[in-house]
């Protein structure tokens, strides 16, 4: 019989829980994983060169389009380093909207992770309970920008507009009767501010039976507990950032070291993992949006006490960067100007370099943008947080089964719309 | 004292004449180095314990020809790198420039940091500068195949090549790209003048 050897196995692009367009080249030893060589790229569009092209504003659209599942937290740090070159102050009440928002994004990508994670490991269920509460998140965001997932709602010095007074509601049509559409109208008669506070109201619920499903489950624990383990030392050198590096203990979060906008202001706590494992990572997100919740809470105070002391600005007043307001722009020369101007040549930025990073729900998303001081970039670079995740799949998926590549992909929570950009 | 100081501070104390490059813009602190030192100073950055930068969090590369702006660089292409120090809690920006313009090569950082093992790769990809020790640099993000290195400026946006389904041989072909690039909004440096000053 001729000896056996390592065989090779294609895992993807078209692979259900390859979370989007990932080759993975598997080199196996039976089931066992001897090497682990991520192709990646299928998706890359060149953002950053397409930005080099289009002016300033232009690419704030393309920012939702790198991570789909967290999208105004890409835009929070494109918009936070064009400020940072330009050297403007955003309103204090688009920094609340700003808050507020990403961490309902936060909850989006948390929800959708544990959702697909569940899925890929045999937790068919999670993914019908996950998506319920997701479905309030995007509304909330139509409701504010008109667009369930590419927002476009951050603009660089504020926020595009201040939030609506009223929520959308549903109809009656002939899928849905009156009684059907009263239930789920139920939440929406009043402003978002009020159909958010609802929902921070009933979401500690949910996560608690997102919990009684996985948390104590024994399948879960099996397919997680002790699968790919980081130490803190090998998570520090391996570039990781977010949930990857809380879960292997290490105490950093963004938001209360380098706190940017109003973190400061709010009052939550940073969950830490022990054991740097998948189901560490699994606990850490879950305490997250428990938090986040929390803070959405806060926000929603902060902005209801401003609301009812007449609300100030949501985008700064120089109309270099921020277009001056409709009305105005209809009687005003002056205005009308710089209207056109804004939205064709675009706003120039002083020339120099600056790197802003937020604490995006994957992890540090850095967007490092360089200006030579014309109505372009002159270089954008995008640091995406599952970037260098991915990069140490080889590492934590070596001598693990093949069935825990599926457990590992998923804990990393990888997006290919950032990482191939 | 700030931060930012007293960070510059121990650089100073530690790296010596290395640090004489130091720059601070808009909170922020750049060090140039030349890639002759790059792999001494970086061991130095990660093991020192007053500087203790632990993460190697992107490196990414840069092409300056036609930089529009008042400053000049001493070569046209740049490997950027932004550490962070947990221990510390701060953070710095590495440049290097690569010494020849026609052949960039530079100094792999993978056996400082891991991290850096991929962010070199897309610079090689998308740059072509070659880091010397690299263990793997293959392409990462162009296609099987692809030729030259797209984020170069001399590279149009529309590319060289496009790939279509051709009908009459019934499969994929690779032509010349048949779009001609087009620019709808210029690129405008201002003088420095301009409207009374900048903004």
């Amino acid at each position: 019989m001729a000896e056996l050897q390592n065989y090779t196995i294609n895992f993807g692009p078209q692979h259900p829980s390859a979370h989007g367009v990932l080759r993975l080249i598997l080199e196996l030893s039976g089931e066992e994983v001897v090497r682990a060589d991520p192709h990646i790229g299928l998706l890359h569009r060149g953002t950053e060169k397409l930005a080099e092209t289009r002016t300033w504003i232009q690419s704030v659209p393309y920012m939702d389009r790198l991570d789909y599942v967290s999208m105004m937290s890409n835009e929070h740090a494109y918009c936070m380093a064009i400020e940072r070159l330009l050297g403007i102050e955003v309103p204090l009440r688009a920094q609340y909207i700003r808050v507020m928002f990403d961490e309902i994004t936060r909850i989006l990508n948390h929800l959708l992770n544990i959702g697909t994670h569940g899925l890929d490991i045999g937790a068919m269920t999670m993914v019908l309970y996950t998506f319920r509460e997701r479905e309030d998140l995007m509304d909330a965001y139509e409701a504010v920008s008109g667009a369930r997932m590419h927002a476009a709602y951050y603009r660089p010095g504020g926020v595009y507009r201040d939030l609506p007074e009223q929520m959308p509601k549903y109809q009656a049509n002939k899928f849905k009767d009156a009684a059907a559409v009263g239930r789920l109208n139920a939440a929406r008669e009043g402003s978002l501010l009020d159909f958010l506070e609802d929902f921070t109201a009933r979401f500690p619920a949910c996560v608690d039976e997102y919990e009684t499903l996985l948390t104590d489950n024994r399948i879960w624990k099996q397919r997680t507990v002790g699968v790919g383990v980081v130490t803190p030392e090998r998570a520090q050198a391996l570039g990781f950032s977010g949930p990857m590096l809380r879960g292997s203990g290490i105490v950093w979060d963004l938001r209360k070291k380098q706190p940017y906008e109003v973190y400061d202001r709010v009052d939550f706590d940073i969950p830490v993992g022990r054991n740097g494992d998948c189901y560490d990572r699994y606990l850490v997100r879950i305490a997250e949006m428990r938090e986040s919740n929390r803070i959405i809470r806060q926000c929603i105070d902060w902005l209801r006490a401003d609301f009812a002391k007449g609300a100030g600005p949501v985008i700064t007043e120089s109309h270099k960067v921020a277009p001056p307001s409709r009305e105005k722009m209809k009687g005003n020369m002056e205005e009308l100007i710089h209207h056109f101007k804004l939205f064709t040549e675009g706003m120039h930025v002083p020339e120099g370099e600056v790197y802003a990073a937020v604490e995006h729900p994957k992890g540090e998303f850095g967007v490092y943008a360089i200006s030579d001081g014309a109505n372009k970039p002159w270089r954008l670079k995008l640091r995406p947080p599952g970037f260098a995740h991915l990069a140490a799949m080889d590492e934590m998926a070596r001598g693990h089964l093949i069935a825990d590549v599926v457990a590992i992909i998923g804990t990393m929570d990888v997006v290919f719309g950032e990482i191939d950009r | 004292m700030r931060r930012l100081d007293q960070l510059a501070a121990a650089l100073r104390e530690q790296l010596g004449a290395h640090a004489d490059t130091l720059v601070e813009d808009l909170g922020e602190l750049t060090l140039t180095l030349p890639a002759s030192a790059l792999l001494e100073v970086a061991a130095l950055l990660r093991d020192d314990e007053a500087l203790a930068f632990s993460e190697l969090l992107d490196l990414c590369g840069v092409d300056y020809a036609g930089y529009g702006g008042s400053r000049t660089w001493p070569a046209r292409y740049a490997s950027v790198s932004h550490l962070l120090s947990i221990r510390h809690n701060w953070r710095l920006r590495l440049r290097v420039f690569a010494p020849d313009d026609s052949l960039p090569v530079l100094p792999s950082l993978c056996g400082v940091w891991p991290s850096a093992n991929w962010f070199e790769r897309e610079a090689f990809d998308l740059f072509g500068i070659l880091f010397e020790g690299h263990p793997d640099l293959r392409r990462i993000l162009t296609d099987y195949g692809f030729i030259g290195h797209p984020f170069r400026k001399d590279f149009p946006v529309s590319g060289f090549m496009e790939m279509i389904y051709d009908e009459e041989q019934g499969r994929v072909i690779y032509q010349p790209v048949t779009i001609a690039p087009r620019e709808n909004t210029p690129r405008i440096v201002r003088e420095e003048s301009y409207g009374g000053g900048r903004g």
